[in-house]
């Protein structure tokens, strides 16, 4: 049932994701985007990753979508035509890194593999001592804020930053 | 501009979704050590119910709310208490060691992750409400 639920999930992933790149109207493109975001979520759901459900419901399906219509309404709801030329060269592009994607994933663990090389470095220990050391029983949270707190200090200046840069940026297209 | 919606429907259930919005992203904030969520998804939800202030009640509603240089200042306060956090353990351990924090044993830990984690809500509400308003205070220019 599972297998069912997460093959049907993934099937409507890539549906939504077709209507979001063939739309003229972006209005249907990013709403389209926004449904991608949420059958994302429902997909980590499905696969017991909580905390990146959470994140990818309220900002994949719901902060981007909101700037993205905020950003429609300051431009057009028309696409742009692509130029032939272009089209093809996206074309190429596109098999080409599809193809070598679809090689290295074969070189993957598969999914839930006990002896995958993420899943025997450092997150045995983490799981086994996390509540005895920081008596945080949400494991995920401990190693975001404390284990690798590092990398969320940095993410959180990363934030500051993107939020100074758009703000100067959009305050001088005023003037 | 965002105008404020005509349907009284809208207004009043705006009004009353905006509080139990802001109540949740603080549950999720602070429930973050037992639950799914934490500072970044409280952050996200409480930027949220600003959004959906401007979209039910108007842009100026919101613009009454935000200042946008203050709030940027608080998006740094943000970044700055994440700092503050990690430099209090370090007389007794290292940077963004908790042990160091004035706290007995594990609940050193507990509290630096709930201070930490203050502070990206707090850099990342304000960010992403400034964005907004900076997005939305006009429509296209022709």
């Amino acid at each position: 049932m599972s297998d069912l639920l997460l093959a049907a999930l993934l099937v409507l992933l890539v549906v939504v994701a077709l209507a979001a790149v063939r739309a003229d109207d972006l209005l249907i493109a990013v709403l389209a985007l926004g449904a991608y975001g949420f059958v994302m979520a429902l997909t980590w759901a499905a696969i017991g990753a909580a905390d990146v459900s959470f994140t990818e419901a309220v900002v994949g399906a719901g902060a981007t979508t909101v700037f993205m219509l905020a950003a429609l309404l300051r431009t057009t709801r028309r696409r742009s035509p692509a130029a032939p030329g272009l089209r093809w060269a996206v074309l190429v592009v596109v098999a080409v890194v599809g193809v070598q994607l679809l090689g290295l994933m074969a070189a993957m663990p598969p999914w839930g593999d006990p002896a995958a090389p993420a899943a025997v470095h450092v997150s045995p220990r983490y799981l086994a001592d996390v509540l005895r050391e920081t008596g945080t029983p949400n494991a995920v949270t401990a190693v975001l804020a404390d284990y690798r707190s590092y990398d969320t200090l940095i993410e959180t200046v990363v934030i500051f930053t993107a939020g100074v840069g758009c703000w100067l940026l959009l305050a001088r297209a005023h003037r | 501009m965002i105008e404020r919606h005509e349907s009284i429907v809208v207004t009043t259930f705006v009004r009353l979704a905006v509080p139990l919005a802001q109540l949740f992203g603080l549950y999720v904030l602070v429930h973050g050590h037992e639950s799914p969520g934490g500072g970044f998804q409280a952050g996200v939800i409480l930027a949220g119910s600003y959004i959906m202030l401007a979209l039910g009640l108007g842009h100026e509603t919101l613009t009454r709310h935000v200042d946008e240089p203050r709030w940027m200042a608080l998006a740094a306060a943000g970044v700055l208490l994440y700092v503050a956090a990690g430099l209090a353990g370090l007389p007794r351990g290292a940077f963004l060691d908790y042990a160091g924090l004035p706290v007995n044993g594990v609940r050193a830990r507990w509290l630096g992750i709930l201070l930490i984690e203050t502070g990206v809500t707090l850099a990342v509400t304000t960010t992403l409400v400034v964005i907004f308003c900076r997005l939305a205070a006009r429509e296209r220019a022709s």
